[in-house]
């Protein structure tokens, strides 16, 4: 996900650039008071810790691997705001001194792997966490299903920047199809190992998880039923999202086979003339009546990352007003 | 000062690139690169100046040819892709070896290639003539947010630590047979993630309070106060002003 220079327009560029820089001076003055002491050389923990957690490769399929993006888990860990600075240090660090990724691709670099997946996958967080049980098992389920979403947030959000910027004329609903497909699996990859680091941090040292302040030790403890109903809960939803989201999709990927094959002239030379002209009226259709059905359906995705990230801000703005006490941990 | 003093992609050389200021070289790169990526992708000789540039760049800043070509490899994923998109694009079509691919889509290849290609040069050649702690010196002079670059200046110091701590928990895994390929193997894998985060967290502990017993306020005191002098940008600026005259020409011509 670390694009080139180059591959988004330079007006596209720019503003991302300016939405990116906008977001990390707000999150600044959100944190500042927290970055005063403590968290400083913490927050620099936790951003090694991510950088090289992105070592990590973990199977997709055969032959395929993906890497830990860390935008859920940094937020669950510190917080939407300070999880977000952290993973832009990361994403910054590595175009800067590692030249992964280019230096005018920053601005939606950091857009889609650091703002979206910080605040989008937050406000995934806490809404999992009203829906599941008030213990440690909750905590975890919760964050993995977070980590699987804000992977699909960071490719739709990509994939609606290409929208407005593509430098080629490759078909969005094409582009949106293979990202979104790709970064399902990889999020399944990465909700799992998300689930499970941060449940063995909750294991040790519960007090370092941003995300399960709310909750006392004894609620922390009960962590019995985690493989059972949790596990089959979100795998149920894993499974519910991949019909739901990709499945739209893989009926437009055939379109971009018979693209290619009316491209290369195959189709053409096919002798069997019933079997294309069927084919090609189908196509045809399809054509027309996916255009707007592709767009409504972008339309939800971008009204649904704005939503989540725009909850995910308000969330971070509210848990700073409220001060940490001793009628949180009761509640 | 021992430890986080080199890194992946720095090469140790004296050049006049590497002794340059990091604060002139961050905005000549920015500058450049952004002139790269306006120009119009038609204007081939302006992208075949561009790599004359850099490669006198490269030349001056004696780094080996070969390194740079391997670091580029960062960017084939996306060449690939780039590849691909003469034949899923849309527009017209024109004939290439007996195939008939996009137009726009050719172009659209060209346009990516090259500017991905040219972008991740300069990059290159900045971390390569640039120490971190020297960037983010440069970036604190640019008047980068303190917080930003005293959590980076951390994230860079324990980053070895961490890595190290994480090689040799794959070793140990690897020496006991354990060779997980697949997703349900992911637990073993989550568990030393875990344990890594609360291992570099408790060193992050321990390190900050020895820090605060020493008189840490929140920020790094700058050692070093050097700034760059009217000639160091004025060299620095030889690039992005070549770049952005070529960039406006090509913008005139096509």
């Amino acid at each position: 996900m670390h694009a080139p220079d180059g591959f988004l327009n330079a007006g596209t560029a720019l503003a991302t650039g300016a939405i990116t820089a906008g977001a990390v001076a707000g999150a600044l003055r959100q944190t500042s008071q927290k970055l005063q002491d403590k968290q400083v050389p913490l927050a620099g923990i936790t951003a090694a810790f991510i950088f090289a957690a992105q070592m990590f490769n973990f199977p997709v399929a055969a032959g395929t691997t993906g890497h830990l993006l860390g935008g859920a888990m940094a937020a669950i860990l510190l917080g939407p705001t300070l999880g977000a600075l952290v993973v832009t240090i990361v994403v910054v660090i590595q175009a800067l001194a590692f030249a992964d990724g280019g230096l005018t691709a920053l601005g939606y670099n950091v857009l889609n792997m650091a703002i979206v997946p910080a605040f989008g996958g937050y406000a995934v967080y806490r809404l999992f966490r009203r829906l599941l049980p008030k213990s440690g098992s909750g905590v975890v389920g919760a964050a993995g299903l977070a980590a699987l979403v804000s992977v699909v947030f960071a490719s739709m959000a990509f994939s609606i920047e290409w929208l407005f910027g593509a430098s080629v004329p490759v078909p969005f609903d094409t582009v949106f199809g293979a990202m979104v497909g790709v970064h399902a699996l990889i999020g399944i990859g990465e909700g799992v190992i998300t689930a499970l680091a941060i449940g063995a941090v909750l294991a040790t040292r519960p007090d370092l998880v941003h995300g399960a302040t709310d909750l006392d030790r004894s609620q922390l403890a009960n962590r019995k039923p985690i493989k059972t109903r949790v596990f089959v809960i979100a795998v149920i939803l894993v499974a519910l999202f991949l019909a739901g989201v990709v499945s739209q999709f893989a009926a437009d990927s055939p379109d971009g086979l018979e693209r290619v094959a009316t491209d290369t002239g195959i189709a053409e030379s096919s002798t069997d003339h019933d079997l294309g002209g069927s084919l090609f009226a189908d196509y045809a259709t399809s054509g027309i009546d996916n255009e707007p059905l592709s767009l409504a359906i972008a339309g939800i995705a971008g009204t649904l990352i704005t939503l989540a990230v725009g909850s995910g801000i308000v969330y971070a703005m509210r848990e700073r007003r409220k001060q940490p006490g001793p009628d949180r941990a009761a509640a | 000062m021992g430890a986080g003093h080199a890194h992946a992609l720095y090469v140790h050389e004296h050049s006049p690139v590497h002794g340059l200021a990091p604060e002139a070289k961050l905005v000549a790169a920015f500058l450049f690169v952004f002139a790269v990526a306006i120009t119009p992708r038609e204007a081939v000789w302006a992208f075949l100046l561009y790599v004359v540039a850099l490669g006198a760049i490269i030349a001056v800043a004696k780094l080996p040819v070969r390194f740079v070509l391997a670091r580029l490899l960062v960017v084939v994923p996306f060449i690939a892709f780039a590849f691909l998109v003469p034949f899923i694009a849309s527009g017209e079509q024109v004939e290439v070896i007996g195939i008939s691919v996009s137009r726009a889509g050719l172009w659209g290849m060209w346009n990516i290639v090259a500017k991905a290609t040219i972008g991740a040069t300069v990059s290159i050649v900045l971390a390569a003539t640039t120490e971190i702690a020297e960037m983010l010196r440069g970036m604190a002079v640019l008047k980068v947010p303190a917080p930003l670059t005293a959590i980076a200046m951390f994230m860079v110091r324990y980053l070895e630590l961490v890595a190290g701590e994480l090689g040799r928990m794959r070793v140990a895994m690897t020496a006991r047979g354990y060779d997980p390929r697949w997703l349900w193997q992911a637990r073993p894998i989550a568990a030393s993630a875990g344990a890594l985060f609360i291992r570099s967290y408790e060193r992050g502990e321990r390190v900050h309070a020895a820090m605060v017993s020493r008189g840490y306020t929140g920020a790094m005191p700058d050692l070093n106060r050097r700034r760059a002098t009217g000639t160091e940008w004025l060299t620095a600026a030889v690039l992005p002003t070549l770049g952005i005259v070529v960039a406006a020409v090509a913008l005139v011509v096509t």
